[in-house]
Parts: C-alpha cells; sequence; structure tokens
C-alpha cells in the first residue's frame, strides 16, 4: 500500500507528462502481481469499491477526536481525504503489518455495506499518513491524479517496449489485475489472446469554437449537423458479440437490453445515445436520466423511455475499417447502412446546410429542437482519429441559459476560501405574485471574481438572518436580496429538490446589485424549460 | 494556587510591543526591536536581530549572528553555556538546548520561587546537526505553535531523504533543487544526505556558504560541497546534481540554469498537498525543524507546566488540547514573528 500510495503522491505533483510515465513504469518494475494490476486498474478509474459517503468518513474521525480540533484541521487543510488520513489517531498498538494494496481492495470488495465503515476504520488503524491517504481516496472515489487511462496504457507499452496500440487492442478482452498482460510485457508468457471480440475503438473527439476561430476557416470544407444533448455512445456489434460502450469505453450494454436486442448487424457506430419513440418523439436529457446509472432498468421505465441511437459515423462495416476513409465518404456508407436498421433503435443525425458561418450561427442559436445543445462542424476530409486532434472536429454549443435568482443561503468554503462565504444557494419566487416566496433552485460557487466573492461575504456578513454551522441564511424578501444571474447548460426534473427542478452546471454569472429582488425570475420560467 | 502563581507568572514574563520583558531582571527575550538587553534564544532572523546595546545567548548563537549581521551587531556580548545558570538581577536565567538549529536554547527564567521557560523554537526529532532537546520542569512553559495543529505530524527525516535519493536515481537526466532555509534546514539536509551514504558533491547557493562553512568548523561535517554558479558547469553538468538553495532563490533567475529541475522543498509545511501545489513543488520533503503536534503536546506534558502560553503559530488547537487536557492555557500575542519557511 506504501508504494502505492507514494505513487499517488509523486503523480499528483508532477507536471510532465514523461515524468509520470517515469513513475508508473518504475512503479510497474518494482511491484509484483497482484498490486501493480490493481493499482492499474485504480489509475484507470476502472476500480469498483462500495463507496463510503463523506458523512461517514467524518462521523468515523469524530468518534476517535475531539470534534472541535477535528473542525480546526478540516478548515485549515480544505480538503476532507487530506484531514482524515492526517489526524487518524494511531493505534495504541502500531501495526505489524501495513496491508498491501490487494489485500487493501479485497477487503473492501468484500465487505458488505453495513459492516464497510468498520472495514475501513480497520484498514486506516494499521496504515500509515500515506496510505490512509490513498485508502480513503479509493473509497470515496476519483484519485484525481491527472492520470488519463491513455496515459496509463502507454506507461504500459514503455514498460514492455510495445506499441501503444497493441495494449489498446487488447484491453477489453482482459481483466484484472492483469497477470498475462503484466507477464507478456516483462517477457515471461506469449501475447494474451485477443479473446474479446467487439472491442472498444477509441472515441474521436471535437474542440470548442472559439473567439477567431472560425473566421480562418472555409465553410465549404466542412459539413455541420446538430450535437444532441444525450450521451456519446459506441454501438458496436461484431461476430456475434454486441456491446454498447460509453465515450471512455465502459461497457453499459447491461443498462439497455432493448437497444442490443436491435443490434442485429455486423458493424461499429458513433452516435448519440437518446431515448423517445422514432421518429415522432426525442426526449430529454432528463427523461434519458431515467435510464442511466441504474443497475437494473424496469419493464415500465424501458417501455416509458425506449433508448436508442442517433447514429453520427460509422468505424467499420464487417470486418473493413472504415476509419481512414474520409468524413463524407463514411457519411455516405452510414447513411446507407442505416437504413437496413431498426428505424425504432437507429436514426441518422441530419446533417445542417449552411453557406457561410452567420448562417449557421442563426440556425444554432433557434436550434428546431430543445435536445440540441449546439453544432457540430467536421471537416469533410476528415479521418476518425482517436482523441482530440485539434482542426477537423468543432462543437459549437447553444449558448448558456440564464435565470435571476435570489440569494438565500450562503456556506464557508474550503482551503484558500475557508474565511469567506462562497458556496451559494439561490432560489426563484413561487407561488400568488403577491404572497410569493422563494424556493431554491441550485447552488454555485464559481463564476465570480474574487473582488466580487469579497463583495458578497461582505453582504452575506451584514445580511444574516440565521446562522447554523458553517451556513447563513440571508434576508431574502420582496424588498430586499441580492439578485444573481446565474447561467447554466441545461435543467432536468428532481424529485429531490422541492422546486421540481435541478440545474446542470450552474455558476454565477453576474452580480445584479441593480436589480430589485421582486423582479427575479418565477419558477414557472425554469418549469417551462423542462419541456 | 494556580490564579496566584499565573499573577505571578505574568509578573515575572509579560508581552510588550519589543517582545517578551522580564521586570524585575530588565532584559527581553528575543525582542522584535532594539532593546538595553536581550536574551537570544536562536539565530534565525525573527527571534535574533541586530543593533541591542546588550545580547546574552548561546556562544553559537552569537557566532551566527555576527556571519549574519556583521561584528558590530551589538554593543556588548555575552556567552550562555547550556546548563549554566547567570544571575540577572536576582532573576536567575539558564540556558538549555532547543533542538531547533545549531546553537538553539530555551531560556529559564526563575524568581521568586517561579519558573517559567521559554523555549523559542524548538524540535524533538533527531537532528545529527544540534544538540538535542531537554525538557525542563517548570510552572508556565511558552511554547511555539507553528505547527500547532493536529493534521503536522512530521515522518521521520531519514525517509523523507530516502524518496529524496530514489527520485534522484529516477530522474538521472534532471537536476533535484532543494529550497531550505538558509540557517539550520540546509545543513540538515546535506548532513542526512552524507548519512544516507551520498557521496556526490553537492551544489549550494551562495547564500548558505558562509553558515555551512560555520557548521563545518562546529564539527558538522558535511563533505564536498560546491557553488552552483554557471562558471562551475554547463546546464549539462548539473544533470543528476543535488542542488541546495534558499527558498527564495528558486524564482529567481538563479535557477534557470539547471537542467528540468525537479524543485523539492523541505519544510513542515509540505505535509499539506494543496500548498505542496500551489506554490509548484514537484518533490515535498517534509522535513522541520519545529516540532508536530505529538511532539508540542508530549513536550508540554513532560514540563509539567501547570499554565502554558502559546505563541507564534495557530495557537487556538493548542490552547483548546491544553483546555481538554486541564491544563490552563493562553495565547500570548507577541508580534513580529513570521512562518519560518522550515
Ligand atoms: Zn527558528
Ligand atoms: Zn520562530
Amino acid at each position: 500500500m506504501n508504494r502505492f500510495a507514494e505513487l499517488l503522491d509523486r503523480l499528483v505533483l508532477t507536471p510532465s507528462r514523461n515524468g509520470k510515465l517515469t513513475l508508473i513504469t518504475d512503479y510497474f518494475r518494482s511491484v509484483e502481481d497482484p498490486d501493480r494490476g490493481y493499482a492499474l486498474q485504480a489509475i484507470t478509474g476502472d476500480l469498483a469499491i462500495a463507496a463510503v459517503k463523506p458523512a461517514m468518513l467524518r462521523a468515523l474521525v469524530v468518534e476517535r477526536m475531539d470534534p472541535v480540533l477535528f473542525g480546526y484541521s478540516y478548515d485549515y487543510v480544505g480538503d476532507l481525504a487530506e484531514t482524515v488520513s492526517l489526524v487518524w489517531p494511531e493505534p495504541e498498538q502500531s501495526a505489524n503489518h501495513v496491508p498491501t494494496l490487494g489485500e487493501v481492495v479485497e477487503k473492501l470488495q468484500s465487505a458488505s455495506r453495513s459492516d464497510g465503515p468498520g472495514v475501513l476504520a480497520g484498514l486506516l488503524d494499521n496504515a500509515g499518513i500515506s496510505a490512509r491517504f490513498a485508502i480513503i481516496k479509493l473509497v470515496t472515489g476519483g484519485l484525481r491524479i491527472g492520470v488519463s487511462a491513455r496515459l496509463a496504457k502507454q506507461a504500459l507499452a514503455d514498460f514492455g517496449k510495445v506499441d501503444v496500440a497493441e495494449i489498446e487492442e487488447l484491453w477489453h478482452g482482459l481483466a484484472p489485475p492483469y497477470a498475462t498482460l503484466f507477464a507478456w510485457l516483462e517477457g515471461k508468457a506469449p501475447k494474451p489472446k485477443q479473446s474479446a471480440k467487439a472491442l472498444f475503438r477509441p472515441v474521436m473527439l471535437s474542440h470548442p469554437v472559439e473567439d477567431n476561430d472560425l473566421a480562418k476557416l472555409e465553410p465549404a470544407d466542412y459539413v455541420a449537423e446538430w450535437k444532441w444533448d444525450g450521451i456519446r455512445v459506441q454501438a458496436v456489434s461484431l461476430g456475434g458479440v454486441r456491446r454498447l460502450y460509453s465515450r471512455t469505453g465502459d461497457d453499459i450494454s447491461g443498462a439497455f437490453p432493448d437497444l442490443v436486442d436491435a443490434m442485429d448487424f455486423d458493424a461499429a457506430l458513433d452516435g448519440e445515445l437518446l431515448v423517445g419513440t422514432l421518429p415522432q418523439w426525442t426526449g430529454t436529457f432528463s427523461d434519458l436520466q431515467q435510464r442511466l446509472n441504474r443497475k437494473a432498468v424496469s419493464a415500465k421505465i424501458r417501455e416509458r423511455f425506449p433508448a436508442f441511437v442517433r447514429c453520427y459515423d460509422v468505424m467499420q462495416i464487417e470486418s473493413e475499417d472504415l476509419r481512414q476513409l474520409p468524413f463524407v465518404e463514411r457519411r455516405l456508407r452510414l447513411e446507407d447502412f442505416v437504413g437496413l436498421l431498426e428505424p425504432s433503435r437507429f436514426d441518422l443525425s441530419p446533417t445542417i446546410p449552411f453557406s457561410s458561418w452567420e448562417e449557421l450561427e442563426a440556425l444554432r442559436k433557434a436550434p428546431p429542437h430543445p435536445i440540441i445543445e449546439g453544432v457540430m462542424i467536421k471537416r469533410r476530409d476528415s479521418a476518425y482519429v482517436a482523441g482530440r486532434p485539434k482542426g477537423p472536429w468543432f462543437k459549437w454549443k447553444r449558448d448558456p441559459h440564464t435565470v435571476d435568482a435570489v440569494l438565500m443561503y450562503a456556506q464557508r468554503g474550503h482551503g484558500k476560501r475557508s474565511s469567506y462565504y462562497s458556496d451559494y444557494t439561490f432560489g426563484v419566487w413561487s407561488g400568488p405574485p403577491e404572497a410569493g416566496e422563494l424556493v431554491p433552485v441550485g447552488k454555485a460557487y464559481f463564476g465570480f471574481t474574487d473582488e466580487e466573492l469579497k463583495q458578497i461575504d461582505k453582504y452575506v456578513r451584514d445580511n444574516t438572518v440565521e446562522r447554523f454551522g458553517p451556513v447563513r441564511s440571508v434576508r431574502a424578501d420582496a424588498t430586499h436580496g441580492l439578485v444573481l444571474e446565474v447561467a447554466f447548460e441545461g435543467l432536468n426534473r428532481s424529485t429531490r429538490h422541492k422546486s421540481g427542478v435541478a440545474m446542470r452546471f450552474p455558476r454565477i454569472s453576474r452580480l445584479r446589485w441593480d436589480k430589485p429582488a421582486h423582479e427575479a425570475d418565477r419558477l414557472e420560467t425554469l418549469t417551462a424549460m423542462l419541456d | 494556587m494556580p490564579i496566584l502563581q499565573g499573577m505571578r507568572a505574568r509578573d515575572l514574563l509579560r508581552p510588550r510591543p519589543e517582545g517578551l520583558y522580564c521586570p524585575p531582571g530588565d532584559f527581553f527575550i528575543d525582542p522584535v526591536r532594539p532593546v538595553e538587553r536581550a536574551l537570544i534564544t536562536h539565530g534565525h532572523s525573527d527571534h535574533a536581530r541586530s543593533g541591542h546595546a546588550s545580547v546574552l545567548a548561546t556562544q553559537q548563537t552569537l557566532d551566527i549572528m555576527a556571519i549574519r549581521y556583521g561584528d558590530g551587531f551589538a554593543g556588548a556580548t555575552q556567552a550562555a553555556t547550556l546548563g549554566e545558570t547567570i544571575d540577572l538581577n536576582g532573576v536567575k536565567a539558564t540556558f538549555h538546548p532547543a533542538g531547533h538549529v545549531l546553537g538553539s536554547a530555551q531560556i529559564s527564567v526563575e524568581h521568586n520561587g517561579v519558573r517559567i521557560v521559554a523555549s523559542g523554537d524548538y524540535k524533538r526529532q533527531p537532528d545529527p546537526t544540534c544538540v538535542p532537546f531537554e525538557p525542563v520542569k517548570c510552572d508556565v512553559f511558552i511554547t511555539e505553535a507553528t505547527f500547532g495543529l493536529p493534521v503536522f505530524r512530521h515522518p521521520p527525516d531519514r525517509e523523507e531523504m530516502g524518496r529524496l535519493l530514489k527520485s534522484v536515481a529516477q530522474f538521472p537526466e534532471r537536476s533535484h533543487l532543494i529550497g531550505a532555509y538558509a540557517l539550520g534546514k540546509a545543513q540538515r539536509v546535506i548532513r542526512l544526505l552524507r548519512d544516507l551514504g551520498y557521496a556526490e558533491p553537492i551544489y549550494i547557493h551562495g547564500a548558505l556558504a558562509r553558515l555551512s562553512e560555520y557548521y563545518e568548523s562546529q564539527g558538522v561535517a558535511l563533505g564536498l560541497l560546491e557553488p552552483a554558479t554557471v562558471e562551475s558547469g554547463s546546464k549539462r553538468d548539473f544533470a543528476g546534481a543535488v542542488v541546495v538553495g534558499t527558498p527564495s532563490a528558486f524564482v529567481d533567475r538563479w535557477a534557470r540554469r539547471f537542467p528540468d529541475p525537479v524543485a523539492c522543498y523541505a519544510s513542515g509545511w509540505m505535509r499539506i498537498r494543496q500548498r505542496a501545489k500551489q506554490i509548484g513543488v514537484e518533490l515535498p520533503l517534509i522535513i522541520s525543524d519545529h516540532s508536530d503536534w505529538d511532539e508540542l503536546t508530549d513536550t508540554i506534558v513532560e514540563t509539567g507546566a501547570a499554565e502554558v502560553w502559546v505563541t507564534h503559530g495557530r495557537e487556538e488547537a493548542l490552547v483548546r488540547w491544553c483546555e481538554l487536557n486541564g491544563i490552563a492555557a493562553r495565547p500570548l500575542h507577541l508580534v513580529g514573528y513570521e512562518d519560518e519557511g522550515d
């Protein structure tokens, strides 16, 4: 565990790609199986461990130390995982055996939900500070070490002196802790057989359009199509094996049996996963959410929200790899191919005819369907390339929505912001206009400048109505309140919030000191955006 | 009678704008402004200032002050021997080792049956470059709180240097630049490298030269030190080298002469990842000349003090800890002592 913890500590602070590669390859060289395999799994983000909620972690630590001292510590450090790793009291009897990464992973994976916290506490008792931090990061999810799965694969390639494409090809056929892979890379065993069919193909991504990008481009060299607000997927059905992959290569077939049933073809397609009944109805992102992140989906939900793929591209048909062809040629092949598929499950993302960027801009601003979040611009001659090459593909997103809301609660921030009220809950008006009340519709903690932060902080302190812990409620009524212009990317239906809506990526876009609180927006404005 | 004793203690030592003052003895401890008579715990610049009429300190602290400020740093000087008591207007003052840097001392002040120990800066981890801390029984213990939060736990210094040597082997084409406070930390880092068997020349920034020479003269062997100047080598020559400089030297042009340097920083602050990240440190070395949380609390218990005065650092947590453990405590609001970068 200590070696893994040390690796994480160094990766976080090592800025250069080459430095990271050296650290990871050295780790693979010096650590044995299965630990290095679990480390690889953790770095590539595939390691699933029963999650421990931050509140549970906090409860575990304040059982063991004075809550006031914990409070001072957390305020100073600003990161819960790090604070707990530092203040966790060392048991009287020091550990005679620091658990290995393999032991940690196995213990945590076999723990039931109810004994999870106890198992975690036992592990923390036997580990040093760095190892405790690594364990907490594993159970709270998200190592955030700035290493992509792709970089980890490059490190494997460097370690075994093979081409990274060989690793990527094999990847989905391998299972953690990857003993056969390491044995091959060390020259101790033959290359693992490519056992899996219907492998994931690295996805091609786009760059956002920036200020002067388009002026330099010739509209005639590009094709435009809508950017749909679902999730990007790859539908691969080859050699009798069917797989639906997310953009990052996660196999999500299990959640979409209805769609997988209809994949009776021999090809690899790139498209947007959406729900709806084609061709009449395409559901919103919040409709799609009924089908996402669920282990099992009931028949009722499947019937109400059937999943389909709106196809953007084709990478392979039967044994023919099409990725080197120019986009327009692939597009023709795609049009022919989609015509043969089950029409309720696969349709074609239409292209948008345009002759100038101004014309396209007008279309982008008034899309024909609410599920469109912008336009994609693709060079006619672009091959399908893995990653995010600059130039061939652009995304040009719709401008964000904005709403004027009233500041209701403010919470103290962490780390550098621990002395500021920097997390804001805001609300909009609901109920009859003469006796309206504010309902909270979201929370934001960025979008403002340091100067504005100081101003809001002062406002919060001067207008506090009530304090509870790190939170203050702020005076907010028809005659008195601070109006915030909040920008957001989209709106989901929510049963967890009293308002019935939840914003996606809300941030403060402007402080409206000039605007009276009663002129802030009403909830109906938001609910109208849902439909 | 703790209250009565407290009052008597406050008659013996009290904060004044110039620093901690002893009215019956008529002297200051580590004053931040020029005074008639100063007792100085150690040579760090926030404790040892120039311009006092007379200074009483250990010989090593006096020597260090002369190196930093020149020979005329005080009107008159007197050397204190560790463990020997000196009478100052009826107040008994004794210097005891503090384990902080070469020459560092705690100052015990005793009068009318009350003993207060002003510990200056101190640590309990073994340090090959100075005499270890000795706990002194007292009624009032004045402690620093630079790292006075339970999050600060310094690992063994050899482990930290071990990580450095591992990195030097891992990145032979790069140089490793260690930021270390010029007095104490730099010499400790160099000495630790030698103790771990590192025999290559170590390159040092000019600001460390005289103090390092002085450490050598006091029996702290530092091995072969070379100036880290362009004349002494081209970029290529510094590949694989270990370079030690003051933390501030790393941001100026001096640092540009090294090939793709790994920025290392030897400091207790490096315990906090965000702090390392903010200042662009790639390899934090958690090595401190101050006590960590456990050292602070263990030392308070060992002194047997009924009352603790807490100064420069995070007073509130240590005061809270004392309260929880039935020890009277209060912050001593002294001004002029900054967070030392060590
Ligand atoms: Zn000091
Ligand atoms: Zn100090």
